[in-house]
C-alpha cells in the first residue's frame, strides 16, 4: 500500500508550513540556507529557504522575512505555533550554506554561504531551538525534503547522492 | 528606487541591445574556436523572480555547466554562460578532439578547458560591452561549477536579493545546428549599474 503523500514546495527566499502526512522541499540550495524546524509531537514542520544573513542589509521598501535568516526564524516560529506546535518542542535541522564558487579575493559577497549558516545558528540560539541536524558548507548544491510523518531530512546532492538526517 | 517594473520599452530595447552586442561577439568567438557556425537568438530582457529563472535552464534542479564571472568596474553585474552536461561534451569533443569516456564527471583537464573556453566568450562579450557603454568592465578570473541550475543561479541575484525578489536578466541563447549545442549567457547588472548603462548610452533618465 502506498501512502499519498502531498508535497508543499517551498521556493526561493519563500518559508511555509507542512502537516503530518505532507513531505515539504525546497530544491537547488546553493549558498542559501534550508532550515527547517519541526515538533515531533504534532508534526508540523516548516521549511524557509534563506537567502541572505541579515535584513540590516535590506534595501527593499517592503522587506520579504522569508529571505533573511533574522527575520525567517521567528517567523517560522509565529506560524508554527498558530498552527498548534509548541515553540519549545521545536528542533532544527539546516542545509545548504555552500561557496559555489571559489575565488583568490574573498569578498564578503562570496562567504555569503558560511554567513547564512552562522546567521541561522545565532537566530536559533536566541530561541533556544536546538539543531539536531546540520548538512552545510561544500562547494555544492542541494536539495531537501523533509517529511512531517517522521521528522526525517532527506539531502540530495548531484556529487554525493542522498543522505538522511 | 527598485522600480524596474517601470523600466519602459525604450530601456528594455537599450538593454536587448546591450546583450546583443555582448552575445553576438561571444557567438563569433565560440565559432571561430569551435570552427562552426553558431547561431544566436534575439536576447531575452525580462524583470524575473528568483524562483523562474533557473527555469530558463531547464529548471532548479537540472544539472547544468556553469562558467561564473564578477564584472568589475564602473558597471557591476554577475555573468553567467551556462551549458548543458551534453553541449558540454560535445563542445570538449570538437575543441580538444578527446572523445569524453566518462559520461558523469569531468577530468581536470576537461574542467579547465571548459573554463577557458567561459573565459574567452565572457571576455569578448564583456570588451565588446565596455566599447560600446565606454564603461570599464572588467571580469574576474572564471570559477567553473557543474551543479543544479538554482544552486548556482542563486548566487549571481544575491546583490539583487538586498532589493527585491526579482532581478533583470539579460539573456542570450546560442544554438550550434547538427550536434544540438545550446548555451546561455545571463548578465545580471548589479541594481545600481542600470543607471550608469543608460546613462552612458544617452538614455535619459526621467
Amino acid at each position: 500500500m502506498t501512502i499519498e503523500q502531498k508535497l508543499i514546495k517551498v521556493g526561493m527566499a519563500d518559508l511555509g508550513t507542512a502537516v503530518e502526512g505532507e513531505v515539504i522541499r525546497t530544491t537547488g540550495l546553493g549558498s542559501c540556507v534550508g532550515l527547517t524546524l519541526y515538533d515531533p509531537r504534532t508534526r508540523l514542520a516548516g521549511l524557509a529557504h534563506i537567502m541572505l544573513p541579515t535584513s540590516s542589509i535590506a534595501r527593499e521598501s517592503t522587506v520579504n522575512i522569508a529571505k533573511y535568516a533574522d527575520t525567517a526564524v521567528p517567523e517560522l516560529i509565529r506560524r508554527l505555533v498558530y498552527a498548534g506546535a509548541a515553540a519549545d518542542r521545536l528542533v532544527a535541522k539546516m542545509a545548504g550554506g555552500a561557496q559555489m564558487f571559489a575565488f583568490a579575493g574573498q569578498s564578503e559577497t562570496m562567504r555569503i554561504g558560511p554567513r547564512n549558516v552562522e546567521s541561522c545558528r545565532l537566530a536559533l540560539l536566541h530561541y533556544a531551538i536546538p539543531i539536531i541536524g546540520e548538512d552545510t558548507g561544500g562547494n555544492y548544491g542541494r536539495t531537501i525534503e523533509l517529511d512531517c510523518s517522521s521528522g526525517v531530512l532527506s539531502i540530495r546532492s548531484v556529487q554525493y547522492g542522498s543522505k538522511e538526517l | 528606487m527598485n522600480d524596474f517594473h517601470k523600466l519602459h520599452d525604450f530601456k528594455l530595447d537599450v538593454l536587448k541591445e546591450v546583450g546583443n552586442i555582448g552575445a553576438g561577439n561571444a557567438a563569433t568567438a565560440l565559432s571561430r574556436l569551435l570552427d562552426k557556425p553558431i547561431d544566436m537568438t534575439v536576447p531575452r530582457v525580462s524583470l524575473i523572480q528568483f524562483d523562474e529563472i533557473a527555469e530558463r535552464v531547464g529548471g532548479s534542479e537540472q544539472v547544468v555547466v556553469a562558467v561564473f564571472l564578477r564584472v568589475e568596474g564602473e558597471a557591476p553585474g554577475n555573468l553567467f554562460f551556462i551549458i548543458e552536461q551534453k553541449s558540454a561534451k560535445a563542445m570538449l569533443n570538437t575543441l580538444l578532439s578527446i572523445q569524453v569516456e566518462n559520461e558523469e564527471g569531468y577530468t581536470e583537464m576537461e574542467y579547465s578547458a571548459l573554463s577557458e573556453i567561459g573565459n574567452i566568450l565572457a571576455g569578448s562579450y564583456l570588451s565588446s560591452l565596455a566599447d560600446f557603454t565606454k564603461l570599464s568592465m572588467m571580469p574576474t578570473v572564471p570559477s567553473i561549477a557543474v551543479d543544479m541550475a538554482g544552486a548556482i543561479l542563486s548566487f549571481g541575484l544575491l546583490q539583487h536579493g538586498q532589493m527585491g525578489d526579482s532581478a533583470l536578466l539579460i539573456d542570450t541563447a546560442f544554438l550550434e545546428g547538427g550536434e544540438a549545442m545550446e548555451g546561455h549567457f545571463f548578465l545580471i547588472p548589479d541594481p545600481e549599474s542600470f543607471g550608469k548603462i543608460f546613462q552612458a548610452l544617452g538614455v535619459p533618465n526621467e
